[in-house]
């Protein structure tokens, strides 16, 4: 390839990078200044080393009670999916059952439904129950998912039988072939779930904030909402409390960067 | 069901030996796939039922409901907001569709064979789809901001005068497009990408030893080989754009305070306008007909684009 060209499309990507970072750059900027600093006309480009916007952020509201619950949520809908999702998926790629192919017709069904028709009926159940404003009401309906059984059936199927034929000789049941053979050599399949599930639930809005109105029992999404409520105009102190809020994700991100864009390229191969 | 053939003669023996294998196998099959099962029966399909039911029902202020039949249809048919609603999220999933030709474009050109720094410019890309859209709102409504907003502040720097973005309703529609944009390019740049490592290499070199340009390339053998990338993803972008939320919610918040914004009308969504029903009037009968609509909204589109794709998806 001729190198002048190349330097024309790392003009093109460069400009596009930078749209895509400066945002955050002036988040980050922003979330260090005083209130008055952040309102200058011309806009000042250093930041004023106000950390205490990050200490109101844990006044206003009960920030790490929040963070808490977000931590205990994903981690929880994570583990209940790798391993709810894994034993489906397996029974459906490799035992054989009357009705199976009729039953995942079912599961698949979930997946067109818009996740807002689930809604209302969910929320009587949790009242019903009790349990409105606690930890199980957002975590307990995102223990099932119809797109991770669909996502880890087509890896399975995908993986070679020979090792698996070799275990049913030696006398392995069901159970000792999905535990120590299946979900060994399902592991990429099975880390791009799990990184997809936390994607989905730190960030996920609609339902914590329809469940959980308590501020104390709120997820990081729904207490931010709320925080933005409240102090409208407050640039630096949102701007301080959006950071802490994303920032965990991004950090997951940065350091299994491979798996996060290989788990992603493996949603658009569902279609 | 293809890979079944290969063991044949292996599952033949197994039968042979042991006639309750393929008994207890069915046993250990549906226990399996009992936990799953037994979740999404109780909380989505067993709900879907419920709120289907529910359309055709009035709540009343203490939780219970009566039937009223179709009464929150045709209320629904002649509800200025809902068409308003509509039109919005119509327009919104519409002008959304641009970032599919942007994603295609840039993936492009990181697919260049030897380029240096692919992975910083896919990161970058990338950063918006991982942050947590409610922080991707907030940002983007500072970032707007009519007097302080880093937009007019660059656009004050070139003489001209910006509007206050997300609070006007002659741009505010707009303005949630580019941020809609610019959040979900980078995932359906990653889509792309890997559609194109999938494309043979010996097509360009074909093609190449023929004279064709790297630009003639790209449109005769990369848009038509990734065209079925692209019909995947602009059936997902439909279906996610018209269920937009999380963006407009901490845009414009809900209640009182949202509609002191003058844009309001202009922003307000199908899925805002169902939350609002559902969980601040209590409205619960006529929210459940609202998301009805949607799913009716979705399906058609959704036809429609399976329709077309005979028009322009090239199936090798």
């Amino acid at each position: 390839m001729s190198e002048r060209r190349a330097y024309g499309v790392h003009a093109v990507l460069a400009a596009a990078s930078l749209a895509m970072v400066a945002p955050f750059v002036w988040q980050v900027i922003t979330s260090l200044k005083t209130l008055s600093g952040a309102t200058r006309v011309p806009p000042t480009l250093l930041p004023e080393g106000r950390w205490d916007n990050y200490a109101k952020v844990f006044d206003l509201l009960p920030f790490g009670d929040q963070f808490l619950n977000t931590v205990i949520m994903a981690a929880g809908r994570v583990a209940g999916q790798v391993l709810f999702c894994s034993m489906a998926a397996y029974a459906f790629a490799r035992l054989r059952f009357p009705g199976r192919n009729v039953l995942f017709g079912v599961f698949l069904s979930v997946l067109m439904v818009p996740p807002q028709l689930f809604v209302i009926p969910q929320y009587q159940i949790m009242s019903s129950l009790g349990w409105l404003n606690s930890l199980q009401a957002i975590i307990v309906p995102g223990l099932f998912s119809a797109f991770g059984v669909f996502l880890l059936r087509q890896f399975f199927l995908g993986l070679p039988r020979e090792l698996e034929e070799a275990a049913r000789l030696d006398g392995a049941g069901p159970v000792r072939i999905y535990w120590s053979v299946m979900l060994p050599l399902a592991r990429p399949g099975l880390v791009a779930l799990a990184i997809l599930t936390l994607l989905w639930a730190w960030n996920d809005l609609f339902w914590p904030l329809v469940v959980n109105t308590d501020p104390e029992k709120m997820t990081l999404s729904a207490g931010l909402a709320a925080l933005q409520g409240q102090y409208q105009t407050d640039y630096p102190v949102l701007m301080a409390g959006s950071l802490i809020a994303s920032l965990p994700v991004i950090a997951v991100f940065v350091f299994l960067q491979r798996q996060f864009i290989q788990g992603i390229a493996h949603t658009g191969t569902k279609g | 069901m293809t890979t079944t053939a290969r063991s044949r003669p292996v599952r033949a023996a197994h039968a042979a030996k042991g006639r309750r294998r393929p008994r207890t196998e069915a046993l250990w099959g549906y226990a399996f796939i009992a936990p799953t099962g037994l979740g999404l029966a109780i909380f989505y399909l067993w709900p879907v039922l419920q709120t289907a039911y529910f359309s055709f029902t009035e709540w009343g202020a203490f939780g219970g409901h009566t039937w009223t039949g179709l009464d929150n249809y045709t209320r629904l048919l002649g509800d200025p907001e809902v068409g308003r609603a509509v039109l919005n999220t119509l327009t919104y999933t519409a002008l959304g569709l641009v970032g599919i030709p942007l994603a295609i474009v840039f993936a492009a050109l990181l697919n260049r064979q030897g380029l240096r720094g692919v992975g910083v410019y896919r990161t970058a890309f990338f950063l918006p789809v991982v942050t947590m859209p409610v922080a991707v709102a907030m940002l983007w409504r500072w970032l707007y901001n009519g007097d302080y907003g880093l937009v007019n502040q660059l656009l004050a720097a070139v003489g001209v005068d910006g509007p206050n973005w997300i609070a006007d309703p002659a741009t505010a529609l707009y303005a949630l497009v580019v941020v809609g944009v610019w959040s979900s390019i980078g995932y359906n740049l990653i889509i792309f990408l890997a559609g194109m490592q999938a494309i043979p290499k010996e097509l360009y070199e074909a093609a190449a030893m023929d004279g064709a340009s790297r630009v003639t390339q790209f449109f005769r053998i990369t848009l038509p080989m990734l065209s079925p990338t692209a019909f995947f993803i602009s059936i997902v972008s439909v279906i996610g754009s018209l269920q937009l939320f999380d963006l407009v919610f901490v845009m414009t918040g809900s209640g009182q305070s949202a509609r002191a914004n003058p844009a309001y009308a202009r922003l307000q969504t199908v899925v805002q306008l169902f939350y609002e029903r559902a969980f601040v009037t209590d409205d619960r009968g006529y929210a459940a007909a609202i998301v009805i609509a949607l799913l009716v909204l979705i399906a058609v589109l959704t036809m429609v684009q399976f329709r077309l794709q005979r028009k322009w998806v090239h199936y090798v």
